[in-house]
């Protein structure tokens, strides 16, 4: 920790580093008090910051309230995330247009307007890791371009987080607290002051133009004590050894009915996850029919009709979407993606209307071992395995 | 990326795989009641005489305005001139082609997925299973087969339809069955009068055959339950695990493994399918609502 290269700011820099991304063109994203919630969106100055406010979450419930300490980040995320961003939940794909009727051939345009280049204030160790796992699965250029190019404008203005929210558990996932890796600039709130980490040459040159100084022992001290703290106070825990083979095993378990019966299918947990990357297509034209266009929307595994096949859907009970998520996240992501799914947010949890809790429903798998499967098919009455 | 390596196979548009090319409609086949088989043409020369596709892969059908859907390409792969799609009339996008006329234009986009591996299958006997519509993705694997006859020992091919009136490509059945390149073996579920063949499941048909398990390929399209049904037989004749092939079906809105919703266990059936051997998915394989 000696050796930990941290510098010491006073909380008016920020404002300059704000003003220095500006004058670099980049559009700020930052948490602000909105509806009652952290929603990030466009901010100009410290001000804009809910200083004072920190959230209480839990299983189904989220609330801000004013806090003792003035803090600039005294809260965790809300339901947004950085997602929305860089795949925005409501994106043209195409435009077609032809002349006359269906006879005459059709011109499509994908003209696509190049994405702001971003500077996210307050990213948390979890969300890097949610941009990690989306740059594996949707980062190549071909499959998104918009992602891409705004993934490799984007500024990150890490925050590390020293007070988790009541639903986390990114030590779990081995995500956080502690901000490590794919940052320009990271934060510490000690005090009245700032301490910041520099994670790139980009932010190195930016960090060059602040005023700034070393930190003292006892502030490293600090910075450690703090984080350590932080990683023994999360919300929740979720065992992750041995959990895909868990999950894989469970797959006829009847405790998918069990918290199918809680569960409403209304998709919110997908809808705050910040790696859900599912979507859907809808097609329109106007009442011609010389003009048509296609938009990609944000989709959930939970409605009925993402599954739709012919004449019904193949996740028809609750049960079977609750399943298909939760193994997806879990387990099935690592054998596509070489990662799990989850980064230990905590949002499926805390928007969950009801509150089922992903840490225990995947705890209760291993209470009780999964029940013998009966052997339904010929093929599991005369094959051996 | 993954993705991007997976899609080498993409031909209509290399750099945009989620923007449809422009297609003329040049023919249209009644093959029953609801179905019908379209045959189209990529309007541009250039990327017509670079489309190459396998057997058993598919493209995205767009309908201006409508929709797209996932249908299997079931002409034969030799030719790219025309590129035949049997089409069941069920959905909104395929009603929309069933009101479309010759000369009409429609928008495509593929080849994706993997085909049938008819290269690991050389020296071997072909066993291929078909179920209704299941027949159009295994018909340019016939082709493709007839193609090459001598490199592949006894070819068997069973085919269930619901009525004689629902069998698909019809003439082409007949002469099949003429030629005496491979067996053929047809069962429908209600009979007519005419109907001189044998009523039943497909799976009945394959009591009636003795086959060679530790020689014999099977590649298998059909509805679910025939699938399973017909996988499970002829696990239990001993053929292997990995030489059983079965082309699925699900809801695909992008073809490149993206958008999720093909997602069969840790699969995407769109670009790690849609032809899957047994093995490589035994872990959800018959489980209900994956």
């Amino acid at each position: 920790m000696d050796k930990l290269p941290l510098h010491i700011v006073r909380r008016p820099e920020l404002d300059r580093v704000f003003g220095l991304l500006r004058d670099n063109a980049y559009t700020l994203i930052g948490p602000t008090r909105r509806d009652g919630v952290i929603q990030y969106s466009e901010i100009r100055s410290l001000a804009d910051l809910p200083i004072g406010y920190s959230d209480r979450q839990a299983p189904g419930s989220y609330e801000l309230v004013k806090s003792e300490t003035p803090r600039c980040f005294g809260f965790v995320h809300g339901a947004d995330s950085w997602k929305r961003f860089l795949f925005p939940p409501k994106r043209r794909v195409f435009g077609a247009s032809r002349q006359a009727g269906p006879k005459t051939p059709f011109d499509i345009d994908d003209l696509r307007s190049p994405p702001p280049a971003y500077a996210f204030v307050g990213v948390r160790a979890c969300e890097i890791a949610a941009i990690g796992i989306l740059d594996k699965v949707i980062g190549s250029e071909l499959l998104d371009p918009f992602y891409r190019q705004a993934r490799d404008k984007m500024f990150v203005l890490a925050v590390n987080c020293i007070e988790p929210g009541g639903t986390c558990f990114c030590v779990s996932m081995n995500t956080g607290p502690r901000v490590t890796r794919s940052f320009d600039l990271c934060l510490t709130e000690l005090g009245e002051e700032f301490g910041v980490e520099v994670g790139s040459e980009r932010g190195a040159a930016l960090f060059k133009q602040l005023t700034s100084r070393p930190a003292t022992a006892a502030e490293k001290e600090l910075f450690r004590l703090l984080l350590e703290r932080a990683s023994e106070r999360m919300g929740r825990h979720l065992e992750t050894e041995g959990l895909p083979e868990l999950l894989r095993k469970s797959i006829e378990s009847p405790r998918w009915q069990t918290i199918a019966s809680r569960c409403l299918a209304c998709g919110n947990c997908t809808m705050v996850c910040p790696t859900c990357f599912c979507y859907n297509v809808v097609d329109s034209t106007d009442l011609k029919c010389r003009k048509a266009e296609r938009w990609r929307y944000w989709d959930s595994c939970f409605t009925l009709e993402f599954s739709y096949l012919g004449a019904t859907s193949v996740r028809y009970e609750i049960s079977s979407r609750y399943r298909q998520w939760m193994t997806h996240k879990l387990a099935w992501w690592h054998d596509q993606f070489g990662t799990s799914g989850c980064v230990g947010c905590g949002r499926c949890i805390t928007w969950c209307p009801v509150g089922i809790d992903i840490t225990a429903e995947a705890a209760g798998f291993r209470e009780t071992a999964p029940p013998r499967a009966v052997p339904l098919t010929p093929q599991q009455q005369a094959m051996p395995s | 990326m993954i993705a991007v390596q997976d899609r080498a196979s993409v031909v209509c548009h290399d750099s945009r795989p989620m923007v449809p090319v422009t297609a003329t409609i040049v023919d249209i086949q009644e093959e029953s009641s609801n179905t019908r088989t379209y045959m189209l043409q990529i309007d541009d020369p250039a990327m017509r005489s670079a489309y190459r596709f396998e057997p058993g892969q598919f493209n995205m059908v767009y309908v201006f305005g409508v929709g797209e859907a996932a249908i299997s390409i079931s002409s034969d792969p030799a030719h790219n001139e025309y590129l035949a799609h049997t089409i069941r009339h069920v959905g909104s996008v395929t009603r929309a082609i069933a009101r479309m006329k010759v000369g009409d234009k429609l928008g495509l986009r593929g080849p994706f997925g993997h085909g049938w591996p008819i290269s690991r299958c050389s020296g071997r006997d072909i066993l291929m299973v078909a179920g209704g519509i299941g027949l159009a993705p295994i018909r340019p694997l016939i082709y493709a087969i007839l193609a090459n006859r001598g490199q592949f020992g006894r070819v068997v091919l069973m085919y269930g339809g619901r009525s004689p009136s629902d069998l698909l490509y019809q003439k082409e059945l007949a002469a099949w069955r003429d030629d005496g390149q491979m067996d053929l073996l047809v069962s429908v579920d209600y009979s007519i009068a005419q109907w001189d063949g044998p009523v039943g499941v497909v799976t009945d048909l394959i009591k009636r055959l003795r086959i060679r398990p530790d020689r014999t390929s099977v590649m298998v399209c059909g509805p679910r339950m025939m699938n399973r049904h017909v996988t499970w037989q002829l696990l239990r004749l001993r053929v292997a695990p990995d030489q059983l092939f079965i082309s699925l079906e699900r809801n695909m809105r992008c073809g490149v493994g993206r958008c999720g919703h093909c997602q069969y266990g840790p699969k995407f059936v769109c670009k790690d399918g849609p032809v899957f051997s047994y093995e490589s998915i035994r872990e959800v394989f018959g489980k209900e609502e994956i």
